[in-house]
């Protein structure tokens, strides 16, 4: 029963390309996804990298996210909106809260828990310190560091739907939209959809890791 | 009409009526319940829904109640709707506040009443025969669609009459289920003719964020509650609404005929007379606001000062 309701429900006419339809829906969501991911990659990468090539920093950067993992992130976005008023920097901020921790984490491990011994013989080779960041160590992190960006993707897609809480779009008006209006079919469509661009998206990111991994450790 | 129910309470519900449909099967014939006690004592029992308002109105009706020397005792948080006319119907508690006008439409979707008279007259008809629904307070707890009064006067609005010229200039925030409720968008455009120039859904109810994007500009028109206390600010100006398109919303006692004495019906019907809308937001606002007192601090300093002991 509930299969046939979901039928109807994407089959409605204009569910997909109506405005406010599927594909718009899902266009917000990756919009928002991308926007914050990219955000938190070009401040957390450069930052790990440097402070896990450079061997200091462990106690802060561990600090820091374990501190961001345990901020709520609705009651950061009601704090920030009362603040900031409606619209994109609050849900943003809120969002970037989320995604930095595993994205610093995972680039300051993997660079700095590399085996000594490689890094040695990197040196004693007469590799510059820049050589062996780039030649050596980046390449040898590069599996956590993916793994720390999949980790990421997944938080903030699966987080994103708490943006329409406030008047954005995104996949979870569907959700939150329902709710309000006992509209369980619609809720239980946007899970679906929401699982599935998930794994999409981590099929994707687990491909990209597959090629962008040298042969050598592969 | 899910205005007193938001979302997380419909789940608290539905997981409260199964807990509470296991219990009752265990429990068997002794007469107690999930909720205590049914009908075997002289303590009348008040439910509320699990919402800081109906808490505060039955903690109102147990100090009105022992204000005349009657036993009563309060159950607060039952949950949604579903839940405490289940839990009144059985009997496991005596009393409960509600709304008239989500009262009808729950127990009857059809309903054309729009009045509040209408509202009152209906509810007998469609109620189950053993509940009965007391004379209502002049006290409503209704949608508003509020504009900053600065903003109103500037474009001369006083009512949702006047804003059929504006359609498609005027933004409108509310809950995002005013977007396909028959008095939300449908009801603007098929009553008073308008329809905002962008609609945006805010989730919290009628809360801070909904009020701090009216104050900061960021939306012309809100729906909020008409017992929030904010509206008390001349900042702001409730838009009349002569086309009846939202329904009246007065707070009755709703009881159990056969547990509740006339005495005390006529307790619950003084007092429900003396409670105004402006009353109700005052004590909100010790309730929610900054001083957070208890509803039942508020509810029993209040029935003090304005209800006699002796009728």
């Amino acid at each position: 029963m509930i299969f046939e309701k979901l039928w109807a429900w994407f089959s409605a006419p204009g569910a997909w390309t109506a405005p406010g339809g599927i594909w718009q829906r899902l266009a917000e969501h990756l919009a928002y996804s991308g926007l914050v991911l990219a955000l938190a990659s070009l401040l957390a990468l450069p930052l790990g990298i440097w402070l896990g090539h450079r061997g200091r920093g462990e106690g802060p950067i561990l600090a820091l996210t374990g501190a961001l993992r345990a901020l709520p992130t609705l009651g950061l976005l009601t704090l920030l909106t009362l603040w900031l008023g409606l619209g994109l920097t609050a849900p943003v901020l809120a969002l970037l809260a989320l995604a930095l921790a595993p994205l610093l984490s995972s680039a300051y491990a993997g660079v700095a828990h590399l085996d000594p011994a490689l890094k040695q013989a990197a040196l004693a080779q007469g590799m510059t310190g820049r050589q062996l960041l780039f030649q050596v160590e980046l390449p040898l992190a590069l599996p956590l560091i993916m793994g720390g960006l999949r980790n990421a993707t997944l938080q903030v897609v699966a987080t994103v739907p708490l943006l329409a809480y406030i008047n954005l779009g995104g996949l979870g008006r569907y959700l939150i939209d329902g709710l309000a209006l006992r509209d369980y079919t619609r809720m239980v469509a946007a899970v679906l959809l929401l699982a599935l661009l998930a794994l999409a998206l981590d099929a994707l990111l687990a491909l990209a890791q597959r090629a962008l991994t040298s042969p050598g450790i592969r | 009409m899910s205005r007193f129910q938001p979302n997380r309470r419909q789940i608290l519900a539905g997981l409260g009526l199964a807990t509470g449909g296991l219990t009752l099967t265990a429990c068997g014939l002794d007469g107690s319940t999930a909720f205590g006690q049914a009908g075997a004592s002289s303590t009348l029992l008040i439910g509320s829904a699990d919402f800081p308002e109906s808490q505060l109105l039955a903690e109102i009706y147990a100090a009105a109640l022992r204000q005349r020397d009657l036993e009563a005792q309060t159950l607060p948080g039952m949950g949604a709707r579903e839940a405490y006319l289940g839990a009144l119907q059985e009997g496991a508690v005596a009393v409960v506040p509600d709304y008239s006008g989500n009262l009808l439409l729950y127990l009857d979707s059809a309903s054309r009443a729009q009045t509040a008279q209408e509202v009152m007259q209906a509810l007998p008809g469609v109620l189950p025969q053993n509940l009965e629904a007391l004379a209502p307070a002049p006290a409503e707890n209704k949608d508003s669609l509020v504009m900053r009064a600065d903003r109103a006067r500037a474009l001369g609005l006083e009512s949702l009459a006047d804003l059929a010229p504006l359609s498609g200039h005027l933004s409108l925030a509310a809950a995002p289920e005013f977007a396909e409720r028959s008095y939300g968008l449908p009801g603007l455009k098929r009553v008073y003719d308008f329809e905002p120039s962008s609609f945006e859904p805010i989730n919290d109810g009628g809360g801070p964020l909904t009020l701090a994007a009216l104050r900061e500009g960021q939306v012309d028109i809100v729906d909020l509650y008409s017992t929030d206390p904010a509206l008390r600010s001349p900042e702001f100006l409730i838009l009349q609404d002569p086309g009846h398109l939202i329904l009246p919303q007065q707070i009755l006692p709703l009881v159990h005929k056969r547990l509740v004495s006339l005495e005390a019906a006529q307790v619950l019907e003084e007092i429900s007379a003396l409670l105004t809308t402006e009353a109700l937001m005052g004590l909100n606002e010790r309730v929610v606001g900054a001083e957070k007192a208890s509803p039942a601090q508020a509810a029993s300093d209040w029935v003090g000062q304005v209800f006699p002991r002796d009728s």
